[in-house]
Order: structure tokens, then C-alpha cells, then sequence
């Protein structure tokens, strides 16, 4: 359960719109069932009150859409933001992507977010509803009846391996400031490591040949703000709704990671919403790692204005032949 | 197996004219030499170079022509751009006939037919000009309006003065946008030409141009008095299949590759806007 | 009605697969999916597949012709190939219904002969469903999703799968194999559909009624309001299009392979910002007529032209993939009142 209450925020986005520092509020709007949320556009206390909800199921990170919603807004804009999406929010500033002048952010503190596949795993499909408690979550299904979960165990994987409590960016902060923590999230990465060429080429054969190319990851992707993607440009050479062969399937996926390097949070937004569950994260996850290994460790978003190792150039950069061995898994 | 709709057949193109900077027409045959197929006026064809693109073009030459199809094609995308360097003797490949074509054999018999266009929009009407022309006993009077930015810009200039304006029941009123040395016609646009003409209400009007320059005739033959079934005119969606299927050119109930491209303003008006 | 042990049920495809290609559920770290089923495999006991059965006759892509261009000239290559029969075991009613929204599509004039070759080749054992969730709402289409249509109609128990043909093709492949069936009494079947109809009623969107919606309704819901909200968080992916076991709009490219170019045809979405784009301009400028589009091809248009058959077969893929959790759900509740 979310330490911070619906009602806390409700209060907080009333006072803001009613003494006038907000004109709208960007938040989650309740869906048909517990868990089917929907980012969305407040604009007064009685849109706020009828459908408003914070709950283990507001993953959405917002940050993107405010490079869409300062552009169309004429007063400011409420946004609140989880730790984790203020990295994405400073990255975002930091390629100048939205005036920060429209945005007014209220961190609020986050305890994880639950993935419903995970959900439907442990406690079986048909779900009529979940309840959030402070004893964990209360699932109603509908051939298992009521099931009992600790949030821990149907974590979305960003959250289960969570790299920061801390709030990077805000305006005001409700509740505590957190702390970055010490994070297992490269473990899987080094298992990948591990493998021999071979294998790690069948494990994303198999990953990625399940990708239907609907562009979710990328169209949901912090990273990926450029106002015509490469990949819908049909004078790009490149333009694929489909891939034509076995290749391009592949491709897609390794340009963009190529493509986000330094730039990329590791919000985790790409594995949350793709259909096929392809851990696109991993490919991103390899290039944060290697980084750190390369040049010292470097959080994309941590700061506003910061200069990514890649295109930071100094003398005692790694050498290519240096760079190829030690991507390779070898910690030299 | 079925024949497939998708599947095209190879056909060459044996002249291109230059009609204006950025306007050629290409003649073509199938590759025995006689025409690919029979077309209706104002129908359309998908054509394409392998590798390059294909896309759909109004066929421009009548169906009374029993020799060749020919295509007017504007230089404004990709296979466009490419046709424009083709040369006589250029093998392409050709499906069709597409659309539901001009009520030449319904609506506009026995009527007087004024024909509105702008720039390139006269090449969807050649056929069904050159139609009428060809049979001038099924129709009444013949008003052709046609306006482009300048002299050089109108598209079959030639044939519209050595052949249409010596027909005796066909009057052709041209305008361009600015006055231009040589030139001693109508100067302006053509929703006001139209207006100043004055027409009878006694006619079916047929248009296609510009959207901008459809929007404003329109309010222009309604000021005259022309009622929404008088007029007809054609519209331009992307399009991939030509049959109906791919989805991309569809409004509202209607697919304008195969319910269109020409609909009259009343049907028009029952779809949705998005054209 | 024919019946076969649940643990002889992979004898019964061993049999099937020595004779023609057997396509089943399986499961992956993607959820369920249809492969072409080898010695060992075992059914997925999903209620459905991520990605729908549409790909049987629709693939994502398929080759449409190729051709040899060698100076000036051009040589049309047809690339089709007569399809074998193949079995596809365990699809839902609500994809088997799917099947006729696509063929007034693809078999209406001009028949579309990559789908129809397929269509004619595909024998569809249709799987009854015995645990629907909340997701779904087939019914709302008039779809009964304890009698599927399809060659042969299948239900399971506990222990049992009980098959009946429904046509000659279906009988031809019971008939292979006939000596590891036995005879099924009705009775069961009768009752193991009363358990799941019960369950049906149960459903938080077993009241949902597309009654508001059918051909003729364009004026009435195209300048809607609310379609401004419901689209304003849309990513404009394509993912509701992908998994949708109806939505069929593609798209035609080629392809050069450097010896040649092959011409190909792929899945498009309405949701794609170039899905109408053209040299000069773009009709559906913004995502608010890109979403609308496909909702009212599915509400409002395909019933027009179909009789009054929606586009929608209520499989709730779209409820679960949606990133955004946004859906034709909630856009008929929007848009059609609370009901």
C-alpha cells in the first residue's frame, strides 16, 4: 500500500488549483477495475474527486507527457512525480524538452508499484478486485475467492529492484526526501554477462522474436521525444511498420537502446507496457552498466544540465579495444 | 488460384509529355501493345515502380480511346518523383481500373455540365471531358472553367486550345492567378471567375482542384443558386489496396478507392470532414 | 460428441501432426501463443493467447509478389504458394467469430487470395471456454462462448476433452483419429457450460450493450465531446490494433533484397501518426482522430456495410495490453451513457 493517501494528494491539487498556482492536474484516473489506470488531465476539484486515484497501480510515469501538455496548457501544470520519475523529468530538461516555467511538481513518495500479470500469476486469472492494505494486497477472484499477497512478491521488476528513494526534482515535497539505494538491478544483466555468445544471441532471439512492433516501448520511452521517430519517416530509408526479416527484428530494439545510451533512467516504462513482456530493459540496463564501468558511474537525470559520459569527451576516456573486452563481462 | 488485385500487371510507357514545369502525362500500353484494360471516365488506376512505390493516379485519357491509357502525374512525393525522370520505353507496373468514376451514362446525360478545376485538378476531368466531347449528342451545353497560379502552369494547354475550344457547344473559360506578360485572359481566382460567370442553375457542376479552391467555389455555386445534388466532385485519400481492405482511405462508412473517388456533394455531406 | 483423456490428449495430436501441421497454445515468457506443435508439447491452459488467431489467415506479413527489374523492364514474380491444411486447436469463440469479421473483409469482392487460400486450408478446433475473466465480454456481441463455432468444437472437464465436428473437414480429422476416442455423452458438456454460464453472469462487464451503437450513428457520435478525454493520454502505438483479432487495415511496401524487390504487405494501425499521411497533408491530424477513427470503424462504420455485425468480438485483449489502460470499454460507456 502507498504510504501517501488519495486524499492527501486530492487536498493537495485542490489547494493549488484554488489559490490559483495551477491551472490543471496531471494524474491517474480510475478505470473499470482495481487496476486499469489511466493517465490523465484534471482541471477541477470535482474531476479530481470523482475519479482521482493513487494506488499500487499508478506506475505511469508522467514526465513525458509534459513535453506534449506545457506545449497546450496556459497556466501551470500540477504534476505529481514519483522518485523515480523525477530522473526522467531532469533528463527531459536537460534536452530542453518542456518549459520548467509551466510545470509545478509535487514529489510524493512511492513504495513500489505492483504489476497485475504478477498479480494474475500468484493469485489466478479473473480478478474481481484488489484491495490495497497495509497488511499487503486483498485480491477477489473470481475461482480462488479472496487471496492474500505481500506487495513484495508482485512488484513490477523496476520496483523490485528500485534504484532511488530520491526526489531529484520538485517544487514541494510531500513526505520524506528518500535515498538512493543500493540496487540489485544489474544482477540480471550479469547473468546475461555470463552467457557465451551464443547463448545470450539464442536468449534475445527468443526475446525479440516475439515483438509485433506496435512501438509501445518507444512511443511510452522518456528518451524518445524527437518529434518525427526515424522509424515513421518513410523517407528515412528505415520506415518499418513490420520487420521485413529476422534481422530488422532485432535491430528496432538495438538502435533504440543505441539510441537512449546516457540518456536512458532506466525508468523501466518499456518492459511495463510492451504486450509481449520482451525485458527491453536489459539492453538498456547493459549500457548503464557498462558505463559506470567505463567512466565512472553516471545516473541520466540525477541532475539538470549534466554532460553524459558518451558525449563528454576527455583524454583518459577508455580505448574502443579496451571498451569491446570488458562489455564482454571481463572486469579488467 | 484466384487473380489477385494486388498483383499487377507490367505495362510500358511509350511517350511523356511535358505539360507543365512540374506536370508530365505518360502514355502507356500493356506490354502486347494494346491497351492495359477499359476504363470509365474518372476512374483510376494504381501504378508503380517496384522498389520505388506505387500509388494511385487518375487515368486522364478518355475511355474512347482505344489505343493507350494516359496518366498526368504532378511531381509531389516519392514515386512521383521518380516517374518525372522516366523515359519512353520505361516498363511500370499497372493495376486497375479502381473507383466508381463520373455518372456519364445516368446523372449527367442530358444535362448541361460545367466543369470546375484548379492546377492539376483538371486531369481527373480529362477523361470525362474528352468523353463528352466524344459523344455531344448525350449532353447538353458545355462550360469548362479552369484556373492555375500561371499561363504556364495550365496543364494540356495546347489541347485545350487546339482542340476544346473549337468545339461548337463548348465554351472554356481559363484564368490564372496574376497577370503575366502574354497573357490577355481572366486574371483571378477561380471561386470568384466562377461567381462573375454567372452560370444558369439549369447545370451539373463538376469539380476538383485544391481543397481550398473546392471549399470556396462550393460557396460560390451555392450563392448562384446550385443545389448540393447539382454538384459532384472527387476526392484524394492516401491509398494501398485500391479495393477496399487496407483501410486507409476510409470516411465515415465509404472507402474512396472503391465508393469513390467522385461523390456528390450530398453524399459528401453525410460523411464525416476528414478529407 | 467424441471424447479423449485429458492425459491422451497429446497422443491425439502426435496423431494430427503425423498427417498435417498442428498449430496449439503453448505457453512462453510472453504468455500464450499458437506454435506449430513437435512431439512433447503441452497446451497452454491460458484463456487465450497474447496475439489473437488472426495471424493464421492475416499474418503480421506476408510476401504479396516480387520482381526481377533489370534495365528499363520488369518481370512480375507470383509468389503464392497453395497453403496444406493445417489444424488450429483450441482457439475461443470469440476469435472463431473474429474469422467472419475478417472474411466480409478479405472474401468480399475482390476476394483477397492470400486470405482466402489460407481460410480454405485452416481447420479451426474451437475450444469452449470454461474460466472467462473479468476482462471479458463476448457476450455483449452476442457471442456464447460455450458453443464455439469453427470444423470441430471442443470442451474440456476436469479431466476429458470432448470434441464435436461441424463440418465434413472437422469429421476428417476426428476421424484420424477415431481409435483414441470414445464416445462422450452430451450430458457432461451440458452441464460443465451451465457451470461457466453461471460464471458468466457473474463478470463485472456482463451488462455491457453495444445497443447504442450500429451503422447510421456517424452524426450522432463523431463530434462527441468526450472523445477528447478518452484520447488525450493515447501513446498512438499500436498495440490495441496488433492484439485485436479484428483489426485488419495494412499496409503494402517493398522491399529490396538486392537481388530483387519483393513487395510485401503488413499490419498497420489507424493509430500510426502516417497511417493517413499523404504528399500533401494529413486529414487526421492529431491522436483524437486517429483513436476516434478506430473506434467508430468498430462502433459505428463496419456495421453500416455488415449488417450490423460489430468490429469488436470482446476478447478483452485490449483491456489487458493497452498501456495506457485505455479501451473500447470504456470509450462504449463514455460514449453510450453508463450502462
Amino acid at each position: 500500500m502507498q504510504k501517501i493517501s488519495r486524499e492527501t494528494l486530492i487536498e493537495k491539487a485542490k489547494e493549488l488549483l484554488q489559490n490559483g498556482t495551477v491551472s490543471s492536474v496531471l494524474g491517474w484516473k480510475a478505470g473499470e477495475f482495481s487496476y486499469d489506470v489511466t493517465p490523465a488531465t484534471f482541471n477541477s476539484v470535482e474531476e479530481l474527486e470523482k475519479d482521482f486515484v493513487y494506488n499500487d497501480f499508478c506506475g505511469a510515469n508522467f514526465s513525458k507527457y509534459l513535453v506534449k501538455a506545457t506545449i497546450k496548457a496556459e497556466g501551470k501544470i500540477l504534476v505529481f512525480l514519483k522518485p523515480c520519475d523525477t530522473y526522467s523529468f531532469n533528463q527531459l530538461l536537460t534536452e530542453h524538452r518542456f518549459n520548467r516555467e509551466k510545470v509545478y511538481v509535487v514529489g510524493i513518495p512511492c513504495e513500489g508499484m505492483v504489476d497485475v500479470e504478477a498479480i494474475r500469476k500468484a493469485a489466478g486469472e479473473g480478478i474481481v478486485s484488489v484491495e490495497c492494505t497495509n497488511d499487503g494486497l486483498v485480491v477477489d477472484t473470481l475461482y480462488n475467492g479472496k487471496v492474500k499477497l505481500a506487495e513484495q512478491d508482485v512488484l513490477l521488476e523496476r520496483c523490485k529492484v528500485c534504484k532511488s528513494k530520491k526526489h531529484v526534482a520538485y517544487d514541494e515535497l510531500l513526505g520524506d526526501e528518500g535515498e538512493v539505494i543500493e540496487s540489485k538491478r544489474f544482477d540480471e544483466v550479469e547473468r546475461l554477462e555470463k552467457m557465451t555468445p551464443d547463448e545470450r544471441f539464442a536468449f534475445w532471439q527468443r526475446e525479440l522474436s516475439r515483438c509485433i512492433r506496435c512501438n509501445a516501448c518507444r512511443d511510452i520511452c522518456p528518451a524518445c521525444t524527437c518529434e518525427q521517430c526515424v522509424f515513421n519517416n518513410p523517407k528515412s530509408g528505415v520506415e518499418n511498420k513490420a520487420a521485413a526479416n529476422s534481422f530488422e527484428e532485432k535491430m528496432f530494439h538495438i538502435i533504440r537502446a543505441f539510441h537512449v545510451v546516457g540518456r536512458c533512467t532506466d525508468c523501466g516504462e518499456c518492459s511495463r507496457v510492451c504486450p509481449q513482456n520482451i525485458p527491453l530493459h536489459l539492453l538498456n540496463r547493459k549500457f548503464i552498466k557498462d558505463i559506470d564501468n567505463f567512466y565512472g558511474e553516471y545516473q541520466a537525470g540525477a541532475e539538470v544540465g549534466s554532460r553524459a559520459p558518451l558525449v563528454n569527451y576527455t583524454t583518459d576516456d577508455i580505448e574502443a579495444s579496451d571498451a569491446v573486452r570488458k562489455g564482454d563481462g571481463e572486469n579488467a | 488460384m484466384n487473380n489477385e488485385a494486388l498483383i499487377p500487371q507490367v505495362c510500358v510507357i511509350t511517350n511523356v509529355r511535358v505539360d507543365t514545369p512540374d506536370v508530365k502525362t505518360f502514355r502507356v500500353v500493356a506490354l502486347d501493345g494494346k491497351k492495359p484494360f477499359v476504363h470509365k471516365p474518372g476512374q483510376c488506376a494504381m501504378i508503380s515502380m517496384p522498389g520505388v512505390g506505387e500509388a494511385m493516379i487518375s487515368i486522364t485519357s478518355s475511355p474512347t480511346n482505344e489505343e493507350y491509357i494516359e496518366f498526368s502525374i504532378k511531381r509531389c512525393g516519392c514515386f512521383t518523383e521518380w516517374i518525372h525522370q522516366a523515359e519512353a520505353g520505361q516498363q511500370i507496373t499497372v493495376r486497375g481500373p479502381y473507383g466508381n468514376g463520373f455518372p456519364v451514362d445516368t446523372a449527367f446525360k442530358g444535362q448541361n455540365l460545367v466543369f470546375i478545376a484548379g492546377g492539376i485538378g483538371l486531369a481527373p476531368l480529362r477523361s470525362v471531358i474528352n468523353y463528352v466531347r466524344h459523344f455531344p449528342e448525350r449532353y447538353g451545353t458545355v462550360d469548362i472553367v479552369y484556373g492555375a497560379r500561371s499561363m504556364g502552369d495550365l496543364v494540356y494547354y495546347k489541347e485545350i486550345i487546339d482542340e476544346w475550344c473549337k468545339d461548337s457547344n463548348i465554351n472554356v473559360h481559363l484564368t490564372i492567378d496574376r497577370e503575366e506578360e502574354g497573357w490577355d485572359g481572366h486574371v483571378g481566382f477561380i471561386p470568384n471567375f466562377v461567381k462573375e460567370l454567372n452560370f444558369s442553375t439549369d447545370k451539373t457542376a463538376v469539380l476538383c482542384g485544391p481543397p481550398i479552391m473546392i471549399k470556396f467555389t462550393l460557396e460560390g455555386l451555392k450563392s448562384l443558386g446550385f443545389k448540393e445534388t447539382q454538384i459532384f466532385t472527387t476526392l484524394e485519400l492516401r491509398m494501398k489496396c485500391a479495393i477496399g481492405k487496407c483501410g486507409r482511405c476510409n470516411i465515415g462508412s465509404k472507402y474512396v478507392c472503391k465508393d469513390g473517388p467522385v461523390f456528390r456533394l450530398d453524399e459528401l455531406d453525410e460523411l464525416p470532414d476528414e478529407y | 460428441m467424441r471424447k479423449c483423456s485429458l492425459s491422451n490428449l497429446s497422443a491425439v495430436f502426435d496423431k494430427i501432426s503425423e498427417n498435417l501441421a498442428l498449430y496449439i497454445p503453448v505457453d512462453t515468457n510472453g504468455g500464450a501463443k499458437f506454435e506449430k506443435y513437435e512431439s512433447g508439447m503441452v497446451m497452454s491452459e491460458a484463456l487465450n493467447t497474447v496475439r489473437s488467431a488472426k495471424d493464421f489467415f492475416f499474418p503480421q506479413i506476408e510476401d504479396v509478389a516480387a520482381f526481377k527489374v533489370e534495365g528499363k523492364n520488369i518481370e512480375v514474380v507470383d509468389t503464392r504458394v497453395i497453403k496444406d491444411d493445417f489444424v488450429i486447436f483450441g482457439a475461443r469463440a470469440c476469435d472463431v467469430k473474429a474469422f467472419e469479421v475478417l472474411d466480409n473483409v478479405f472474401l468480399s469482392d475482390p476476394v483477397d487470395s492470400y486470405y482466402a487460400n489460407r481460410r480454405e486450408h485452416g481447420i479451426i478446433f474451437a475450444l469452449s471456454c470454461s474460466k472467462p475473466v473479468e476482462t471479458c465480454f463476448c457476450n455483449a456481441f452476442g457471442i456464447d462462448c460455450t458453443e464455439p463455432k469453427g470444423d470441430v468444437s471442443m470442451w474440456k472437464t476436469e479431466s476429458e476433452m470432448y470434441f464435436k465436428a461441424n463440418s465434413e473437414k472437422g469429421e476428417k480429422i476426428l476421424a484420424l483419429v477415431a481409435d483414441l476416442l470414445t464416445d462422450g455423452e452430451e450430458k457432461v458438456v451440458e452441464s460443465e457450460k451451465a457451470k461457466t454460464k453461471e460464471v458468466l453472469k457473474k463478470l463485472p462487464l456482463s451488462n455491457l450493450s453495444p445497443d447504442k451503437f450500429g451503422g447510421g450513428k456517424t452524426k450522432e457520435y463523431f463530434d462527441d465531446p468526450a472523445w477528447k478525454s478518452l484520447s488525450e493520454s493515447c501513446l498512438g502505438c499500436g498495440t490495441c490494433t496488433f492484439v485485436c483479432p479484428t483489426c485488419q487495415c495494412y499496409d503494402v511496401k517493398d522491399f529490396n533484397t538486392g537481388h530483387g524487390v519483393v513487395r510485401f504487405r503488413c499490419w498497420d494501425s489507424c493509430m500510426y501518426s502516417d497511417f493517413t499521411k499523404m504528399a500533401h497533408g494529413n486529414p487526421r491530424l492529431t491522436q483524437l482522430e486517429r483513436f476516434r477513427q478506430r473506434f467508430m470503424h468498430k462502433l459505428v462504420y463496419y456495421p453500416e456495410n455488415n449488417n450490423g455485425l460489430f468490429m469488436c468480438v470482446g476478447c478483452g485483449r485490449c483491456l489487458a495490453k493497452c498501456p495506457i489502460s485505455m479501451n473500447i470499454v470504456k470509450v462504449m460507456k463514455t460514449l453510450g451513457g453508463k450502462n
